[in-house]
């Protein structure tokens, strides 16, 4: 960031640029999805199809791990929905940027809407208070534009390799570190630290709570507890 | 062989349920004007989510094939301190990878 995005291209290139660093977590992930996929009995075309009608590779592992499983199907999907409604508050952060966009495009940037996508923008958003709605908008396409790509490649190569993969590559650990490099650089005051801290201590302590639901209930509690640290602060200043 | 019935209505039920997560808030509400106190929580949204997500691969359950061992653990601190530090995603990301990487290759 730091650049301020002065043009419609820059801030398409910007969105861009800030989600490069991400091709070192999609890439492994899109090869483990794609090789899992495989092992768990799709076809390559089943295995492509999901990877770009869902988009969303946490989900897809879950469904995949249930179904080996012989889950039912309405708990596999249960449980893999459940896994994608932090999206839902994602999409509601987003309304006060990009509400102001038609429809037609709101309902594209919903399909694009994934977890880089949204923590990239709403950083370069909060950082540059002074980007306009279509700066705003180039720079989310220019998010996705960086990702999805790379994403259903990688699934491809996954899948045409299989469990060729050598573990010593150790590609499980780019799922926990995506979520550590997205979570880093949204700290910025004290009460962010503050919802980090009961956002995880929230859910470890409701990591028995089926359908990964504790991880919503800790993710309300978090966001409270940021508003109300805040609001702490701001009293304090003013009696200082 | 999973049933490729199964799998198709998987597909298609999850795909379709996911959009419509996705489009909820953003396609409905549009621009209209949200409560002040509704758009303060969503400022925390973030990191409201992002750092529980990473929980279950610290402490390991079933899904996330048992606890990190000690170098992704080291690696996972590394790219939190340094993400933190320097406030960038690429940083954290190079930290944590060439943190696992050198700790596999000391620690075996």
């Amino acid at each position: 960031m730091g650049l301020t995005p002065t043009s419609t291209k820059s801030a398409f290139w910007l969105g861009y640029r800030d989600n490069i660093p991400f091709w070192l977590i999609v890439a492994p992930f899109g090869l483990l999805f794609g090789a899992v996929a495989t092992e768990a009995g799709f076809t390559i075309v089943q295995t492509m199809i999901m990877t770009s009608f869902v988009v969303a590779g946490s989900s897809q592992f879950t469904a995949l791990t249930l179904l080996n499983e012989g889950a039912p199907t309405l708990i596999i999907l249960a449980t893999s929905l459940a896994v994608n409604l932090r999206m839902a508050m994602y999409s509601a952060a987003l309304v006060p940027h990009l509400g102001r966009a038609p429809l037609g495009m709101r309902a594209l940037f919903a399909y694009f809407l994934v977890d880089q996508s949204y923590a990239t923008s709403i950083n370069a958003y909060t950082d540059n208070p002074e980007m306009t709605l279509t700066q705003k908008c180039w720079y989310f396409t220019g998010s996705f534009t960086c990702l999805l790509p790379l994403w259903v490649a990688s699934t491809f190569v996954g899948a045409l390799v299989g469990a060729k993969i050598p573990p010593e590559y150790a590609l499980d650990f780019a799922v926990p570190i995506c979520f550590i490099a997205l979570s880093a650089p949204m700290m910025r005051s004290l009460p962010h630290f503050v919802a980090a801290l009961v956002s995880m201590g929230g859910t470890l302590a409701f990591i028995g709570v089926p359908y990964s639901m504790g991880l919503l209930i800790a993710a309300f509690l978090a966001m409270i507890a940021g508003v109300q640290t805040e609001k702490l602060l701001k009293r304090r200043a003013q009696y200082a | 062989m999973p049933d490729p019935y199964k799998i198709w209505t998987i597909i298609f039920f999850l795909g379709i349920g996911t959009y419509l997560i996705r489009f909820s808030f953003l396609g409905i509400i549009g621009d209209r004007v949200l409560p002040a106190w509704f758009t303060q929580h969503l400022n925390y949204v973030g990191v409201a989510v992002m750092p529980g997500l990473i929980v279950p691969f610290l402490v390991g359950t079933e899904a996330t094939g048992g606890a990190l061992d000690a170098p992704r653990l080291l690696a996972a601190v590394a790219a939190f301190a340094v993400g933190i530090w320097r406030r960038s995603a690429l940083w954290s990301v190079v930290a944590g990878i060439s943190t696992l990487y050198a700790m596999m290759y000391l620690i075996g």
